[in-house]
């Protein structure tokens, strides 16, 4: 009997709504809108965060990066030999060791050199980076062997010219032939290629601080990191601004593999008072994905409470609209309420009814508001290319925020109805 | 709203031997406008009426006709005083169980027609059924015999802005009927109608009268208080006195 009557009523308070189709359409936009923004807003948020999350993660939430960073200009110490600068900065041997034997929780420690180069075979002649390292480099920033193998102990201890190349580069320099086996020119020297790989988590070497995003990279050469030390040496020529500079660099980067993330959390300070002690320059910089994680949480939840709190108000007017247009509504029909009540309608009949149509208006324009919520971050994604996350705990929020708003903002317009008088209301014109 | 100070004691028995469906003792309706301006609309008003009867009231304008029309259908509470409905005292009743009453015991017939606009003529006959809990669907055969009996059987979906005045009139007694009510008061049910057309609608409640409804019709017309068993005139809020036309036939049913 209670569903059949509330049926009936959602049937009338419709059939009143559309009586006035328009004042009824304007009045729900307002709960479109707000509720549209709400799923809209937090879709793209939660995009945005959980891209910056993800490339966060594939630093790897376990692992401390370390990587040499060149002083500022005033703090320079350079030998001065006429117009040649000797520039002797960043991380060296010693503090890998030192790292390794000192702070309590670390699993490895994995040093690398960095160059920039350029690679040839045949007639082709491509930029890269030739990463000098270890075998577990595999293991710590992860790689996938597509052919061959990695790098090994062997390699490295005794100094061989092998390589290992990224796919990306295998393919540019290798257009026709099977690189394998093959024998590539970086710098002055040789080396066999042995193994081809693609870097599970690219971004980690593009990674410059403050910046998550780069140019996309995939023209890696990993060598042996004793061969790096001894084919290229610990100077770094290179040209800038007419003027011969050189560097000295022994590691450009030391990822510190902790045991766990608790571990993390207590090496971070350890590590930056161990550096400080043997760096008299900042010749470095921390890199901490878990804090950067946590960073990124943070603001994503920060982000939240405000788009929550702009939501939280649209609606609230869009409520308010509501409201101001039942009291329009009953104050124009109270000759009907003033049937319907001497037709046998109880106060609370007429509650309901206006209470009805308030939340079919509010539920109304919760539904258009979501179906459009929905589309938008589609069409945004589409458009601009971001990443754009619809949740259901979104929508389910923004839909019953919707309801919600329907029963609180009818209430008083439907207990205004109620409590007329019936004669009175008979006899208003 | 002042509450009668004194509980009525159990229905009384009817004054003569018919049937009295309505009995009102003593009814004043007082209203306070501000404390030297007290209207007094009804001064102690005493009335039964009988089942099947055909009463009508008349008077000069001011006389309380309709607060007394008012208090007969529910609609409002005497200030004191005591009125027998089907053997209830509705004077002190609660709100809910007025409109209950309304619902179940009263056929209301206005003055101006009092359709509801957005409901068609079908669902302006069902309203008072569903606020009894009717069953709308199950109901809809008698909604429809009772439009076609006022003659509006072709006329089922039409909205009332798209009925001529006796058409909306049709409906409302049609809407009255529905529930099968103990009377049926109508207040100047042909003060918006012209003579053609009030005539048609008086037939009509005529007919239901002769079917043995009670009617209390509250007019200025002689010509229409002229159809009715017994006319009750009234002057400041009393009545004034009463004329019989003709006796109330007994009630075939
Ligand atoms: N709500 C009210 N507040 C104050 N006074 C009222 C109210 N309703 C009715 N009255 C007064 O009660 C008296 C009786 O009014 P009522 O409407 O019953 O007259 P009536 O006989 O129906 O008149 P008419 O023939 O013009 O319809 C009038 O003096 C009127 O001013
Ligand atoms: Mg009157």
């Amino acid at each position: 009997m209670v569903g059949f009557k509330l049926i009936s009523s959602v049937k009338l308070g419709i059939k009143s709504l559309l009586l006035h189709k328009l004042r009824s359409s304007l009045t729900m936009l307002g709960i479109i809108f707000g509720v549209c923004s709400v799923i809209a807003m937090l879709a793209i948020g939660e995009g945005a965060s959980y891209e910056a999350q993800e490339a966060i993660k594939k630093l790897g939430s376990n692992n401390i990066i370390i990587r040499s960073l060149k002083p500022a200009e005033e703090s320079r110490q350079s030998g001065n030999v006429g117009r040649t600068f000797l520039l002797d900065y960043g991380l060296k041997y010693s503090d890998g060791s030192r790292l390794a034997s000192t702070i309590p929780g670390v699993a490895r420690v994995l040093p690398m050199r960095i160059i920039r180069e350029s690679v040839r075979f045949d007639q082709n002649e491509v930029p890269c980076q030739v990463i000098g390292t270890l075998p577990y480099y595999k293991e710590i920033v992860g790689v996938d062997i597509l052919r061959g193998r990695f790098l090994t102990e062997m390699d490295e201890l005794y100094q061989e010219n092998v390589c290992v190349l990224t796919l990306g580069l295998a393919s540019r320099l290798f257009p026709y032939q099977d690189p394998l086996k093959m024998s590539i020119k970086v710098g002055s020297s040789y080396y066999r290629v042995v193994g081809m790989v693609r870097e599970k988590n690219t971004v980690e070497q593009r990674t410059q601080s403050g910046k998550l995003s780069g140019e996309p990279l995939d023209n890696n050469i990993y060598i042996p990191l004793s061969t790096s030390r001894s084919r290229f040496g610990e100077i770094l020529t290179r040209m800038s601004a007419g003027s011969f500079q050189m560097e000295k660099i022994e590691l450009h980067q030391i990822t510190v593999q902790m045991k766990d993330t608790s571990a993390v959390e207590a090496a971070d300070p350890q590590i930056r008072t161990l550096l400080k002690h043997f760096h008299t320059r900042n010749d470095y910089e921390l890199i901490v994905p878990l804090e950067l994680l946590r960073q990124a949480r943070q603001t994503q939840r920060i982000f939240n409470i405000v788009l929550g709190s702009i939501a939280a108000i649209s609606l609230l007017v869009g409520g308010i609209g509501i409201m101001n247009i039942m009291l329009a509504t009953v104050t124009e029909r109270t000759r009907e309420i003033g049937v319907r009540r001497a037709l046998g309608a109880k106060k609370r009949d007429i509650t309901a009814q206006f209470l009805v149509e308030t939340v079919v208006l509010s539920v109304g324009g919760g539904l258009v508001g979501v179906i459009i919520g929905v589309i938008t971050p589609i069409a945004v994604t589409h458009l601009s290319g971001m990443k754009t996350i619809v949740t259901l705990s979104s929508v389910l929020l923004a839909f019953g925020i919707s309801g919600a708003i329907g029963i609180i903002f009818g209430l008083y317009p439907a207990n205004a109805a109620a409590q007329l008088d019936p004669i009175e209301a008979l006899r208003h014109e | 709203m002042k509450m009668p100070e004194k509980q009525a004691p159990a229905p009384p028995k009817p004054a003569n031997g018919s049937e009295a469906i309505i009995r009102i003792e003593g009814i004043d309706k007082t209203y306070v406008l501000s404390a030297e301006n007290i209207v007094h609309a009804l001064r102690g008003v005493h009335l039964s009426i009988d089942q099947g009867s055909y009463v009508a009231i008349m008077g000069p304008s001011g006389s309380g006709k309709s607060t007394m029309l008012n208090i007969l259908g529910c609609l409002d509470r005497p200030t004191s005083g005591s009125y027998w409905l089907g053997g209830e005292n509705v004077a002190t009743m609660p709100d809910d169980e007025l409109s209950e009453a309304r619902g179940k015991k009263i056929g209301f017939i206005f003055q101006s027609y009092n359709l509801i606009a957005q409901l068609t003529v079908i669902e302006n006959i069902q309203v008072p059924l569903f606020y009894q809990g009717v069953d709308l669907a199950a109901s809809q055969g008698r909604c429809v015999e009772l439009a076609k009996l006022v003659g509006l059987g072709d006329r089922m979906d039409h909205r009332p802005a798209q009925l001529s005045g006796g058409q909306q009139q049709r409906v409302a007694i049609a809407r009255s009927l529905v529930n099968d009510p103990i009377m049926i008061l109508a207040d100047e049910p042909t003060g918006n109608l012209d003579s053609r057309t009030g005539t048609e609608v008086l037939e009509m409640i005529g007919q239901l009268n002769a079917h043995g409804k009670t009617i209390v019709l509250v007019t200025h017309d002689d010509k229409v208080a002229a159809r009715a068993h017994r006319v009750i005139h009234m002057k400041d809020g009393l009545i004034d006195r009463e004329v019989i036309n003709r006796p109330v036939p007994h009630a075939p049913k």
